[in-house]
Protein backbone atom coordinates (compact mmCIF):
# COMPACT_ATOMS: atom_id res chain seq x y z
CA UNK A 1 0.00 0.00 0.00
CA UNK A 2 2.96 2.93 0.93
CA UNK A 3 4.70 1.66 -2.14
CA UNK A 4 2.18 2.45 -4.33
CA UNK A 5 0.82 5.41 -2.34
CA UNK A 6 4.57 6.64 -2.73
CA UNK A 7 4.76 6.10 -6.82
CA UNK A 8 1.22 8.10 -6.98
CA UNK A 9 3.04 11.05 -4.91
CA UNK A 10 5.68 10.42 -6.97
CA UNK A 11 3.85 11.06 -10.57
CA UNK A 12 1.90 13.69 -9.01
CA UNK A 13 5.17 15.39 -7.92
CA UNK A 14 7.13 14.54 -11.23
CA UNK A 15 3.95 16.41 -13.19
CA UNK A 16 4.30 19.46 -10.77
CA UNK A 17 8.05 19.45 -11.52
CA UNK A 18 8.30 19.04 -15.00
CA UNK A 19 5.59 21.93 -15.41
CA UNK A 20 6.27 24.16 -12.74
CA UNK A 21 3.47 26.49 -13.15
CA UNK A 22 0.76 25.57 -10.14
CA UNK A 23 4.01 25.49 -7.63
CA UNK A 24 4.72 28.46 -9.19
CA UNK A 25 1.64 30.49 -9.51
CA UNK A 26 0.93 29.25 -5.29
CA UNK A 27 4.38 30.93 -4.59
CA UNK A 28 3.79 34.43 -6.72
CA UNK A 29 0.04 34.02 -4.69
CA UNK A 30 1.74 33.58 -1.59
CA UNK A 31 3.92 36.45 -1.80
CA UNK A 32 0.92 38.86 -3.67
CA UNK A 33 -1.22 38.08 0.00
CA UNK A 34 1.20 39.13 1.84
CA UNK A 35 1.88 41.88 0.20
CA UNK A 36 -1.79 43.05 0.22
CA UNK A 37 -1.40 42.04 4.03
CA UNK A 38 1.28 45.14 4.34
CA UNK A 39 -1.43 48.01 3.04
CA UNK A 40 -3.69 46.89 4.53
CA UNK A 41 -3.04 47.52 8.29
CA UNK A 42 -1.77 50.68 9.60
CA UNK A 43 1.72 50.09 11.17
CA UNK A 44 1.35 52.56 13.77
CA UNK A 45 -1.30 51.51 15.34
CA UNK A 46 -1.39 47.70 15.55
CA UNK A 47 2.46 46.02 15.98
CA UNK A 48 3.40 44.39 13.51
CA UNK A 49 3.78 41.30 16.00
CA UNK A 50 0.00 41.78 16.85
CA UNK A 51 -0.79 41.12 14.09
CA UNK A 52 1.75 38.37 12.49
CA UNK A 53 -0.03 35.44 13.81
CA UNK A 54 -3.12 35.86 11.68
CA UNK A 55 -1.41 37.18 8.99
CA UNK A 56 0.32 34.24 8.25
CA UNK A 57 -2.83 31.63 8.86
CA UNK A 58 -4.79 33.42 6.24
CA UNK A 59 -2.04 33.47 4.01
CA UNK A 60 -1.58 29.48 4.21
CA UNK A 61 -4.85 29.08 4.40
CA UNK A 62 -5.22 30.56 0.72
CA UNK A 63 -2.44 28.85 -0.61
CA UNK A 64 -2.95 25.16 0.82
CA UNK A 65 -6.59 26.41 -0.44
CA UNK A 66 -5.14 26.87 -4.25
CA UNK A 67 -3.13 23.74 -3.87
CA UNK A 68 -5.97 21.54 -2.77
CA UNK A 69 -8.10 22.37 -5.53
CA UNK A 70 -5.46 21.46 -8.14
CA UNK A 71 -4.97 18.11 -6.62
CA UNK A 72 -7.82 16.08 -8.44
CA UNK A 73 -8.49 18.80 -11.36
CA UNK A 74 -5.06 16.93 -12.59
CA UNK A 75 -6.62 14.21 -12.98
CA UNK A 76 -9.40 15.00 -14.85
CA UNK A 77 -7.68 15.93 -17.70
CA UNK A 78 -8.36 12.64 -20.42
CA UNK A 79 -9.98 10.69 -18.12
CA UNK A 80 -7.12 9.93 -16.18
CA UNK A 81 -8.98 9.29 -13.02
CA UNK A 82 -10.81 6.69 -14.19
CA UNK A 83 -6.74 5.14 -15.57
CA UNK A 84 -5.99 5.79 -11.77
CA UNK A 85 -9.05 3.73 -10.93
CA UNK A 86 -8.68 1.09 -13.17
CA UNK A 87 -4.87 0.33 -11.98
CA UNK A 88 -4.61 -2.44 -9.18
CA UNK A 89 -4.12 -0.24 -6.61
CA UNK A 90 -6.38 -0.01 -3.39
CA UNK A 91 -8.23 3.46 -3.29
CA UNK A 92 -6.55 3.93 0.20
CA UNK A 93 -3.78 3.47 -1.65
CA UNK A 94 -4.94 6.81 -3.97
CA UNK A 95 -5.65 8.62 -1.20
CA UNK A 96 -2.49 8.38 0.35
CA UNK A 97 -0.63 8.88 -2.78
CA UNK A 98 -2.88 12.28 -2.90
CA UNK A 99 -2.33 13.00 0.53
CA UNK A 100 1.44 12.75 0.26
CA UNK A 101 1.43 15.28 -2.85
CA UNK A 102 -0.54 17.66 -1.49
CA UNK A 103 1.26 17.56 1.88
CA UNK A 104 4.77 18.43 -0.11
CA UNK A 105 2.74 20.58 -2.45
CA UNK A 106 1.53 23.02 0.54
CA UNK A 107 5.15 22.61 2.42
CA UNK A 108 6.98 23.85 -0.23
CA UNK A 109 4.58 26.77 -0.51
CA UNK A 110 5.24 27.42 3.34
CA UNK A 111 8.75 27.24 2.90
CA UNK A 112 8.73 30.06 0.61
CA UNK A 113 5.97 31.70 2.62
CA UNK A 114 7.57 31.82 6.36
CA UNK A 115 10.86 33.34 5.58
CA UNK A 116 8.91 35.98 3.53
CA UNK A 117 6.73 36.33 6.15
CA UNK A 118 9.77 37.21 8.59
CA UNK A 119 11.67 39.26 6.14
CA UNK A 120 8.33 41.57 5.07
CA UNK A 121 7.05 41.80 8.77
CA UNK A 122 10.00 41.63 10.53
CA UNK A 123 8.96 38.95 12.89
CA UNK A 124 12.16 37.68 14.62
CA UNK A 125 11.53 33.32 14.15
CA UNK A 126 14.72 32.11 14.35
CA UNK A 127 14.33 31.65 17.54
CA UNK A 128 11.04 29.61 17.72
CA UNK A 129 11.90 28.21 14.83
CA UNK A 130 11.67 24.61 15.61
CA UNK A 131 7.75 24.89 17.59
CA UNK A 132 7.01 26.98 14.62
CA UNK A 133 7.45 23.96 12.51
CA UNK A 134 6.07 21.69 14.13
CA UNK A 135 2.83 23.98 14.83
CA UNK A 136 2.77 24.57 10.92
CA UNK A 137 3.23 20.79 10.10
CA UNK A 138 0.19 19.97 12.63
CA UNK A 139 -2.09 22.27 11.54
CA UNK A 140 -1.54 21.33 7.51
CA UNK A 141 -1.58 17.90 7.94
CA UNK A 142 -5.19 18.23 9.69
CA UNK A 143 -7.10 20.59 6.83
CA UNK A 144 -5.00 18.96 4.00
CA UNK A 145 -5.85 15.97 4.75
CA UNK A 146 -9.60 16.83 5.28
CA UNK A 147 -8.99 19.06 1.42
CA UNK A 148 -7.54 15.61 -0.18
CA UNK A 149 -10.89 14.09 0.53
CA UNK A 150 -12.84 17.45 -0.18
CA UNK A 151 -11.04 18.01 -3.51
CA UNK A 152 -11.56 14.32 -4.63
CA UNK A 153 -15.40 15.11 -4.04
CA UNK A 154 -15.76 18.94 -5.42
CA UNK A 155 -13.31 18.22 -8.65
CA UNK A 156 -16.16 16.70 -10.47
CA UNK A 157 -19.07 19.36 -9.45
CA UNK A 158 -20.04 22.48 -10.70
CA UNK A 159 -17.96 25.70 -9.35
CA UNK A 160 -15.67 23.34 -7.78
CA UNK A 161 -13.17 26.00 -7.24
CA UNK A 162 -15.69 27.92 -4.97
CA UNK A 163 -16.83 24.51 -3.50
CA UNK A 164 -14.06 23.68 -2.16
CA UNK A 165 -13.31 26.49 0.25
CA UNK A 166 -17.23 26.73 1.25
CA UNK A 167 -16.87 22.90 2.46
CA UNK A 168 -13.70 22.88 3.80
CA UNK A 169 -13.42 25.88 5.45
CA UNK A 170 -15.89 25.18 8.14
CA UNK A 171 -12.98 21.98 8.92
CA UNK A 172 -9.96 24.34 8.27
CA UNK A 173 -10.73 26.59 11.40
CA UNK A 174 -11.26 24.52 14.30
CA UNK A 175 -6.79 24.13 13.72
CA UNK A 176 -6.56 27.09 12.67
CA UNK A 177 -7.84 28.75 15.96
CA UNK A 178 -5.15 26.08 17.73
CA UNK A 179 -2.82 26.93 14.94
CA UNK A 180 -3.02 30.98 15.35
CA UNK A 181 -2.89 30.69 19.45
CA UNK A 182 -0.22 28.76 19.84
CA UNK A 183 1.96 30.58 16.94
CA UNK A 184 0.83 34.00 18.82
CA UNK A 185 2.14 32.41 22.26
CA UNK A 186 5.44 31.64 20.37
CA UNK A 187 5.67 35.27 18.92
CA UNK A 188 4.96 36.70 22.11
CA UNK A 189 8.09 34.74 23.77
CA UNK A 190 5.91 32.90 25.92
CA UNK A 191 7.29 29.73 27.60
CA UNK A 192 6.81 26.14 25.16
CA UNK A 193 4.40 24.65 28.04
CA UNK A 194 1.61 27.30 26.71
CA UNK A 195 1.51 26.08 23.30
CA UNK A 196 1.37 22.38 24.21
CA UNK A 197 -1.84 22.29 24.89
CA UNK A 198 -2.82 23.41 21.24
CA UNK A 199 -0.68 21.29 19.88
CA UNK A 200 -2.23 18.33 21.31
CA UNK A 201 -5.20 19.40 20.42
CA UNK A 202 -4.01 19.65 16.63
CA UNK A 203 -2.39 16.32 16.43
CA UNK A 204 -5.71 15.10 17.53
CA UNK A 205 -7.60 16.48 15.01
CA UNK A 206 -4.97 15.45 13.11
CA UNK A 207 -4.88 12.14 13.90
CA UNK A 208 -9.19 12.07 14.23
CA UNK A 209 -9.39 13.09 10.25
CA UNK A 210 -6.68 11.29 8.85
CA UNK A 211 -8.17 8.08 10.19
CA UNK A 212 -11.86 9.38 8.88
CA UNK A 213 -10.70 10.60 5.41
CA UNK A 214 -8.44 6.97 4.75
CA UNK A 215 -11.85 5.39 5.34
CA UNK A 216 -14.38 7.43 3.97
CA UNK A 217 -12.28 8.37 0.17
CA UNK A 218 -12.86 4.88 -1.23
CA UNK A 219 -16.72 6.50 -1.01
CA UNK A 220 -15.88 8.97 -3.13
CA UNK A 221 -14.11 7.67 -6.13
CA UNK A 222 -16.58 5.66 -8.59
CA UNK A 223 -17.01 1.87 -8.27
CA UNK B 1 -49.62 9.83 -1.06
CA UNK B 2 -49.78 8.33 2.34
CA UNK B 3 -46.66 9.90 3.81
CA UNK B 4 -47.25 13.32 2.63
CA UNK B 5 -50.42 13.25 4.05
CA UNK B 6 -49.51 11.97 7.49
CA UNK B 7 -46.52 14.01 7.24
CA UNK B 8 -49.36 17.46 6.44
CA UNK B 9 -50.77 16.54 9.30
CA UNK B 10 -48.11 15.90 11.95
CA UNK B 11 -47.28 19.44 11.05
CA UNK B 12 -50.46 21.14 11.13
CA UNK B 13 -50.98 19.53 14.82
CA UNK B 14 -47.38 20.28 15.61
CA UNK B 15 -48.00 24.42 14.48
CA UNK B 16 -51.68 24.06 16.44
CA UNK B 17 -49.87 23.21 19.57
CA UNK B 18 -47.31 25.74 18.70
CA UNK B 19 -49.54 28.27 19.37
CA UNK B 20 -50.83 26.44 22.30
CA UNK B 21 -47.28 27.01 24.22
CA UNK B 22 -47.00 30.45 22.78
CA UNK B 23 -50.44 31.12 24.79
CA UNK B 24 -49.13 28.81 27.57
CA UNK B 25 -45.14 30.62 27.65
CA UNK B 26 -47.28 34.10 27.39
CA UNK B 27 -49.85 33.84 29.99
CA UNK B 28 -49.47 30.77 31.70
CA UNK B 29 -45.35 31.15 32.79
CA UNK B 30 -43.90 33.35 34.94
CA UNK B 31 -41.94 36.81 34.02
CA UNK B 32 -38.63 36.42 34.05
CA UNK B 33 -37.47 38.86 37.13
CA UNK B 34 -34.32 40.23 35.09
CA UNK B 35 -34.95 39.46 31.84
CA UNK B 36 -38.57 40.99 31.89
CA UNK B 37 -41.27 40.00 28.29
CA UNK B 38 -37.38 39.16 26.75
CA UNK B 39 -36.92 35.95 28.37
CA UNK B 40 -40.16 34.56 26.57
CA UNK B 41 -37.89 33.74 23.57
CA UNK B 42 -36.30 31.08 25.42
CA UNK B 43 -39.18 29.09 24.31
CA UNK B 44 -38.36 29.21 21.04
CA UNK B 45 -34.74 29.50 21.19
CA UNK B 46 -33.35 26.55 22.68
CA UNK B 47 -35.80 23.77 21.58
CA UNK B 48 -35.10 25.11 17.54
CA UNK B 49 -31.31 24.91 18.94
CA UNK B 50 -31.54 21.35 20.63
CA UNK B 51 -33.64 19.99 17.29
CA UNK B 52 -31.04 21.68 15.08
CA UNK B 53 -28.38 19.67 16.48
CA UNK B 54 -30.02 16.77 16.69
CA UNK B 55 -30.72 16.69 12.79
CA UNK B 56 -27.06 17.50 12.17
CA UNK B 57 -26.48 13.98 14.26
CA UNK B 58 -29.00 12.66 12.29
CA UNK B 59 -27.09 13.50 9.20
CA UNK B 60 -24.10 12.30 9.89
CA UNK B 61 -26.02 9.01 11.07
CA UNK B 62 -27.68 8.68 7.77
CA UNK B 63 -24.58 9.25 6.19
CA UNK B 64 -22.71 6.56 7.91
CA UNK B 65 -26.00 3.82 7.23
CA UNK B 66 -25.69 4.84 3.65
CA UNK B 67 -22.33 4.11 3.28
CA UNK B 68 -23.16 0.99 5.08
CA UNK B 69 -25.83 -0.73 3.58
CA UNK B 70 -26.28 1.75 0.18
CA UNK B 71 -30.02 2.31 0.94
CA UNK B 72 -31.57 4.91 -0.97
CA UNK B 73 -33.84 5.92 2.02
CA UNK B 74 -30.82 6.76 4.34
CA UNK B 75 -29.67 9.05 1.60
CA UNK B 76 -33.26 10.75 0.97
CA UNK B 77 -33.52 11.39 4.93
CA UNK B 78 -30.02 12.86 5.02
CA UNK B 79 -30.70 15.51 2.64
CA UNK B 80 -34.78 15.99 4.43
CA UNK B 81 -33.13 16.17 7.86
CA UNK B 82 -30.85 18.67 6.63
CA UNK B 83 -33.31 21.16 5.08
CA UNK B 84 -35.42 21.33 7.72
CA UNK B 85 -31.72 21.74 10.05
CA UNK B 86 -31.45 24.23 8.31
CA UNK B 87 -34.34 25.91 8.38
CA UNK B 88 -34.75 25.37 12.43
CA UNK B 89 -30.66 26.54 12.65
CA UNK B 90 -32.38 29.75 10.88
CA UNK B 91 -34.56 29.92 13.46
CA UNK B 92 -32.44 29.60 16.29
CA UNK B 93 -30.00 32.39 15.02
CA UNK B 94 -32.80 34.94 14.28
CA UNK B 95 -34.00 34.39 17.39
CA UNK B 96 -30.72 34.35 19.49
CA UNK B 97 -29.79 37.79 18.72
CA UNK B 98 -33.48 39.75 19.32
CA UNK B 99 -33.09 37.68 22.65
CA UNK B 100 -29.17 38.81 22.92
CA UNK B 101 -29.77 42.33 21.98
CA UNK B 102 -31.50 43.64 25.00
CA UNK B 103 -30.07 41.34 27.63
CA UNK B 104 -26.40 41.34 26.14
CA UNK B 105 -26.20 44.65 24.75
CA UNK B 106 -24.87 43.02 21.55
CA UNK B 107 -26.43 41.09 18.80
CA UNK B 108 -23.78 38.94 18.41
CA UNK B 109 -20.34 37.75 20.36
CA UNK B 110 -18.09 34.89 20.24
CA UNK B 111 -19.56 33.05 22.73
CA UNK B 112 -18.41 29.70 22.13
CA UNK B 113 -22.19 28.12 21.58
CA UNK B 114 -22.72 31.08 19.57
CA UNK B 115 -19.84 29.86 17.42
CA UNK B 116 -20.72 26.11 17.48
CA UNK B 117 -24.45 27.52 16.62
CA UNK B 118 -22.91 29.48 13.27
CA UNK B 119 -20.55 26.38 12.31
CA UNK B 120 -23.69 24.32 12.53
CA UNK B 121 -25.68 26.85 9.84
CA UNK B 122 -22.37 26.71 7.80
CA UNK B 123 -22.18 22.88 7.66
CA UNK B 124 -25.53 22.30 6.69
CA UNK B 125 -25.40 25.21 3.61
CA UNK B 126 -22.35 23.48 2.38
CA UNK B 127 -24.12 19.94 2.50
CA UNK B 128 -26.84 21.48 1.06
CA UNK B 129 -24.75 23.64 -1.71
CA UNK B 130 -22.72 19.95 -2.29
CA UNK B 131 -25.81 18.69 -2.79
CA UNK B 132 -27.12 21.12 -5.14
CA UNK B 133 -23.96 21.27 -7.54
CA UNK B 134 -23.28 16.94 -8.16
CA UNK B 135 -26.08 16.24 -10.92
CA UNK B 136 -25.84 12.22 -10.94
CA UNK B 137 -27.84 10.88 -8.27
CA UNK B 138 -25.64 7.89 -6.29
CA UNK B 139 -22.61 10.17 -6.13
CA UNK B 140 -24.45 12.69 -4.43
CA UNK B 141 -25.33 10.32 -2.26
CA UNK B 142 -22.45 9.15 -1.67
CA UNK B 143 -20.75 12.64 -1.66
CA UNK B 144 -23.32 13.91 0.69
CA UNK B 145 -22.93 11.02 3.09
CA UNK B 146 -19.13 11.69 3.06
CA UNK B 147 -19.84 15.18 4.28
CA UNK B 148 -22.33 14.62 6.74
CA UNK B 149 -20.24 11.92 8.52
CA UNK B 150 -17.29 14.70 8.59
CA UNK B 151 -19.40 17.16 10.01
CA UNK B 152 -21.01 14.99 12.51
CA UNK B 153 -16.98 14.08 13.69
CA UNK B 154 -16.28 17.97 13.29
CA UNK B 155 -19.07 18.83 15.99
CA UNK B 156 -17.12 17.78 18.99
CA UNK B 157 -13.97 19.48 17.65
CA UNK B 158 -15.33 22.99 17.35
CA UNK B 159 -17.26 22.72 20.66
CA UNK B 160 -13.88 21.98 22.23
CA UNK B 161 -12.31 24.79 20.50
CA UNK B 162 -14.28 27.47 21.00
CA UNK B 163 -15.23 26.27 24.55
CA UNK B 164 -11.21 26.05 25.36
CA UNK B 165 -10.63 29.54 23.66
CA UNK B 166 -13.09 31.39 26.32
CA UNK B 167 -12.07 29.56 29.42
CA UNK B 168 -8.43 30.11 28.36
CA UNK B 169 -9.11 34.25 27.61
CA UNK B 170 -11.55 35.49 29.42
CA UNK B 171 -14.08 37.98 28.38
CA UNK B 172 -16.69 40.05 29.59
CA UNK B 173 -18.82 37.56 30.92
CA UNK B 174 -21.98 36.69 28.76
CA UNK B 175 -23.28 33.56 30.00
CA UNK B 176 -26.41 31.66 29.01
CA UNK B 177 -28.52 31.15 32.08
CA UNK B 178 -28.46 27.16 33.16
CA UNK B 179 -31.34 25.38 32.80
CA UNK B 180 -31.44 23.01 35.60
CA UNK B 181 -32.27 26.16 37.96
CA UNK B 182 -34.98 26.32 36.21
CA UNK B 183 -38.45 26.84 38.40
CA UNK B 184 -41.00 24.13 37.29
CA UNK B 185 -43.37 26.11 35.60
CA UNK B 186 -41.10 27.37 32.94
CA UNK B 187 -39.48 23.89 32.71
CA UNK B 188 -42.82 22.50 32.22
CA UNK B 189 -43.58 24.92 29.12
CA UNK B 190 -40.03 24.39 27.89
CA UNK B 191 -40.19 20.14 27.59
CA UNK B 192 -43.69 20.98 26.24
CA UNK B 193 -42.25 23.40 23.31
CA UNK B 194 -39.09 21.15 22.99
CA UNK B 195 -41.59 18.29 22.26
CA UNK B 196 -43.75 20.46 20.25
CA UNK B 197 -40.16 21.22 17.84
CA UNK B 198 -39.47 17.65 17.97
CA UNK B 199 -42.86 17.03 16.25
CA UNK B 200 -42.85 19.56 14.18
CA UNK B 201 -39.29 18.30 12.92
CA UNK B 202 -41.04 14.65 11.84
CA UNK B 203 -43.86 16.58 10.41
CA UNK B 204 -41.44 18.04 8.12
CA UNK B 205 -39.25 15.41 7.69
CA UNK B 206 -41.76 13.64 6.52
CA UNK B 207 -43.04 15.99 3.68
CA UNK B 208 -39.98 16.46 2.33
CA UNK B 209 -39.20 13.16 2.32
CA UNK B 210 -42.50 12.19 0.42
CA UNK B 211 -41.24 15.25 -1.94
CA UNK B 212 -37.95 13.64 -2.87
CA UNK B 213 -40.13 10.32 -3.38
CA UNK B 214 -41.84 12.56 -5.84
CA UNK B 215 -39.60 13.76 -7.76
CA UNK B 216 -37.40 10.91 -8.30
CA UNK B 217 -41.11 9.34 -9.86
CA UNK B 218 -41.47 12.57 -12.03
CA UNK B 219 -37.79 11.60 -13.09
CA UNK B 220 -38.27 8.46 -14.24
CA UNK B 221 -41.62 8.85 -15.23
Amino acid sequence: MWRHAWYLARKDLLVEFRSRTAILSAVVFTVLVLMVFNFGRDPTAVAAVDLAPSILWVTFTFAAMLALNRAFQLELENQALDGLLLAPVSRSSIYLGKLIANLVFVATVEAVGLPLFALFFNVPILHVLGPLVAVIALATVGFVAVGTLFSAMTARTRFAELLLPVLLLPFMIPPLIWAVLATAALFAGRPLSEATGWLRLLAAFDIVFVMLAFVLFPATVNE
Amino acid sequence: MKLLQTGRWITAVGLVLLAGVYVRALAFTPVERFQGPAQKIYYVHVPSAVVSMMAMGLVGLAGILFLLLKDQRFDRFGEASAEVGTAFSVVMLTTGPIWAKPIWGTWWTWDARLTLTLFLFLLFLGYLLLRGAVTDPGLRARYSAVLGICGLVLLPFIHLSVYLFRTLHPQPIVLKPSAPSLPGEMLVTLLVSFLVFVLLYVGFVMQRYALSLLREEAAHA
